[in-house]
Formats: C-alpha cells, structure tokens, sequence
C-alpha cells in the first residue's frame, strides 16, 4: 500500500505555492520562477480500478461542481464526456484480448494530464488565462479567461471544454487549491482501491515501477508507465496493463504532441503574420518618400476639359 | 468593341474643372460599412492574434465581449460586402490590357501614367484588390464559421478547427495586407478619396487615371 497522505490539521496553512511560481503564463513573456518546487504528479493505476466512480464524485464536491441528470445509452460511461462540470470521467472499454482470448474490462478515469509542455496555455491568447506552476500544475484562470476556445484546439488530449453557461474554459485542476496545503487532489483521496496516488513525480515513477514489475509477473508482458515524452512528460501518469497500446483504453493517444497545425499557427504565422503587415506598411511609407504623390496636372484637367467641352 | 466601362450613376458635367459622378451615395454607404467593419475586425481580430496586441481587445470592452462581438461584425462585413461584389464585379472582370498594365508596374509605381494603356473604370491593380478581398472574405467567413464556438462548437471536430483556425489567421493577414495596398494606392493617387466620401472626382484625375472610362462617358458611346 502506498502510504496515505495524512489528514489536514485543523488550523489554516499557508498556501504552498502561488504567483510566485509560475514557469509558463499563457500570452505573456515571464520569467520563470528560478527555483523549482519538487514536480508532482498523479499516478492512475488503471489495472487497479474497479470502475466505482467515486473519483468523480469527489470531484464533483470539491469543486462544488453539479452535473445535468443524462441518458442512459447503455454505456457505463455517465456523463458520456467530459463537460465543463465534469473534470475528469472514467471511461469503459471492453476489450477482446486477442492473445489470451479475455474479454478485458478497461477502465480509464479521463481529465487533464498536466503536460510538461501544455498545449491548451501555447494555443490561449488571453494573457494569464493559463498558467503552469512550477510543480508542474497546469491551471486555468477563469477570470482572465474569454472563453475563445482555443485551448480546445491545442490540446492533444481533447480535454478542456467551454461552459455554455458563462462562457469559460474548464478542466481538472489537479485539485491545485489542495495540493497548496499539502493534501493530494480529491479523486486520489476518494479513491477506495489506491488505483490513484499522488505525490512527487518520482515517488510516482518508483511506485509506478512496482506496480509494473507486479503486473509484468501476472502475465502483463506490455505492462507500463504512460508519460509520453512528445509533451515532455505528464503530471498525470497512467500504469497501463497494455502500455504498448494506449489507444485501446478508450482513445489515450499513442504519441500526444502539440499538433504541428498548432505550433505553425502560434509560432511562424504570429511573427510572419506581424512582418508581414509591418513590411506592407513600411513599403507604402517608403514609397511615397521615394517617388512622391501621384498628382493630376493642370493639363490633365485642361485635356479633360477639352474632351468634355466637345461633346 | 470592348464592353462598356460606364456603371450606372457614372456621369460627367463640363465646367471648371469638369466633374466626374463615380460612386452612388448607395455605394458610397455600402463601401464604408464594408470599411468600418474591416477595420474593426482587424483590430478585434488582432487582438487575439499576438499578445502583444491583445490590448486592442480594451476597445471592444476587454477579452470577452472581443471574442463575442468579432464573429458578428464578420457577418455584417460579410454581407455588406456582397452588395459591394454585386455592385462592382461586372467592370472588375479581367480584359487583355490589364495584362500590359501589370507589365509596367514600374511606370506605375513611378507615376508614369502616360506611358500605361487606356485604363477603364478600374485598372488592374484595383481589380486584383476587388478579387483577392472577394476571395479572402470567402474563406475568412468560412473559416470563421469553423471556429464560431458559440454557436457551431458541436459541428465540427477539433482538427478542422485547428486547420480552419490556421487559415482564418493567414487569410486575415493577407486581407490585411491587400487593405494597406488598397488604402495606400487611394492616398497616394491624389484626387481619389473624394471619389468615396462625395461620390465625384475631377476630370483632370478620370483622364490621367481612367481615360477609357472618361472617354466612354463623354461620348456616351458603348
């Protein structure tokens, strides 16, 4: 067993990080906070869920967060994605192993990873709006946020969603107001089967690592650690019993990168872009310098007026 | 015999110095909506291009009502347009001495208009404007439509929104750019704004610069 994070103390703490700690603010050139707090992460033991959605819940009532009453489709999946008042969702897949000949009851619990390099704070124009704290925390700033909705295109996870309500970006916040005072995020605290854990990123990778070397001798040969490197890395990890095919486990992408359509719009189109209209407006400038106003003459309007007078 | 150059309105009246109609007051209304809502899209629209101009969102009451009110002066910037396209897109069509024009650019830069072919009512540069603006605005509000969260979110998967909102912002560039030729080809030809603003322009400014189309109105001929 993973030792529990120990219960608050009564009294109040002062936050654990704050301003002070930024690495990356979306729209905005900062600099980082020189000195980095430990990274932590959240480790989500998927060979160990038992699909209880009390993760959800927890989620729910921290965040103070309601959900409309749905429809069943006869899926467990419930909501049936991930809404601006559900931040994380488990997420069912039955998979017909082709190997064993089992039918295997896949179930990922969905919501933010908190990537190394978020592409939702890359893609955000509203300075502020997203920041990323230097544990590792992305977090979204509802009050500088406009609710464009670019952070949806620039994630690779298809996580964040826009509220229809007031119009703003919302996703998990890896419970960030908790882990200020030192407690792990509600889902991890809820969780009744340890199938999440949070602490720092490497306490997580050693406990990932057991938990793999567990599965590998259960017949898993592919058990592994999910934090891919084309975000450079997550602070939401996945052990996954198949780590060799993420996409089974309801769509998790086998290689998640910021998409090139995305680094292209927010890279060389936005100072191309600028150039461009500066240049143009330079040449303009340049040329009326150079070659002076193109003036109509005083034969011209006599040659106009000989032309109309004879009519 | 070419096609007429004369659009309806177009009128001369001798005097000192002679007078040319060009624009229509329904024009004239038409091109300054269109106008107004461009410039305003541009200032809207980069505001949530670069950071460093995301101040300009302040002129629309902050980040939020920016983001709300851009897609809406699209439309009416879109529509206002149609009527221009309706208007002008008879006399903005390609004829063989465009192409002579385009091939002395440098008499025209240069303001050697002498040495340039009779040119109609539009010369070849005011009509690459007409149609790269007409196409522009076509895939602008396309695009547009794309990314319109508030309304067409669940339409459309995220990588075509990727893709759309590449092409809103490279097509907004270039609209931007054909504005500042536009704009700075009516400052530098001298005697051309009143064209926009009280509908006449001088016969001294039709000859040098739109000879065919004085030559037409005077005659009468088609």
């Amino acid at each position: 067993m993973f030792p529990p994070i120990a219960n608050p103390k009564a009294e109040a703490v002062a936050p654990k990080f704050g301003e002070q700690d930024l690495i990356r603010r979306s729209a905005s050139t900062i600099t980082p906070a020189a000195k980095r707090q430990t990274e932590v992460a959240k480790l989500i033991d998927v060979s160990k869920c038992i699909g209880c959605k009390a993760c959800q819940v927890a989620c729910l009532e921290w965040n103070n967060l309601v959900e409309e009453v749905g429809i069943n489709v006869g899926v467990y999946d419930n909501p049936h994605d991930l809404t601006p008042n559900t931040w994380t969702l488990m997420r069912y897949t039955e998979y017909e192993n082709p190997e064993s000949g089992n039918l295997e009851w896949l179930i990922r619990k969905d919501g933010c990873m908190h990537c190394e390099d978020p592409g939702c704070l890359k893609a955000c124009p509203s300075p502020g709006a997203i920041v990323q704290y230097s544990n590792g925390i992305v977090d979204f700033v509802k009050d500088n946020c406009i609710g464009c909705g670019y952070c949806v295109k620039g994630c690779p996870f298809n996580i964040p969603r826009i509220s229809k309500v007031d119009y703003k970006a919302y996703k998990c916040t890896l419970c960030s107001d908790r882990v200020a005072v030192g407690q792990g995020p509600a889902c991890q605290k809820a969780c009744p089967t340890q199938a999440i854990v949070f602490g720092t990123k490497d306490e997580m990778k050693q406990w990932a690592d057991k938990r793999i070397k567990d599965l590998k001798s259960r017949g898993f040969e592919n058990a592994g650690l999910y934090d891919p490197p084309g975000v450079q890395g997550t602070h939401v990890m996945y052990v996954l019993q198949h780590a060799d095919k993420p996409q089974i486990y309801a769509g998790l992408p086998n290689n998640p990168t910021i998409s090139p359509i995305v680094e292209l719009w927010k890279g060389l189109t936005k100072y191309a872009g600028l150039a461009a209209i500066g240049a143009f407006a330079a040449i303009g400038f340049l040329h009326h310098i150079v070659s002076g106003p193109n003036r109509v003459s005083a034969e011209d309007e006599q040659a106009a007026k000989r032309l109309a007078g004879g009519q | 015999m070419s096609r007429s150059e004369v659009a309806p309105g177009d009128g001369v009246h001798p005097g000192d110095p002679v007078v040319v109609d060009r624009y229509t007051t329904g024009a004239r209304i038409n091109h300054w909506i269109t106008a107004a809502s461009l410039v305003l899209l541009a200032l809207s629209g980069l505001a949530l291009f670069h950071p460093s101009l995301f101040f300009l969102s302040g002129l629309f009451g902050g980040g939020s009502t920016t983001r709300m009110i851009h897609p809406w002066i699209g439309v009416v910037l879109f529509f206002s347009f149609l009527g221009l396209f309706f208007r002008f897109w008879k006399l903005n069509l390609w004829e063989r001495t465009d192409n002579v024009w385009m091939g002395r650019l440098r008499d025209v830069l240069t303001g050697h208009d002498e040495n340039l072919p009779e040119v109609g009512k539009y010369n070849a540069g005011q009509k690459m404007v007409f149609w790269s603006m007409s196409l522009l605005i076509i895939v602008l509000i396309t695009s547009g439509v794309v990314i319109w969260d508030q309304y067409f979110s669940e339409y459309f998967t995220i990588t075509q929104k990727r893709i759309a909102v590449l092409i809103h912002a490279i097509a907004a560039i270039t609209a931007i750019c054909v504005w500042i030729v536009h704009v700075y080809a009516a400052i530098w030809v001298r005697g051309t704004i009143s064209a926009m603003t009280r509908g006449k322009v001088t016969g001294g400014w039709a000859w040098r610069h739109h000879r065919k189309w004085l030559k037409e109105l005077v005659t009468g001929r088609t």
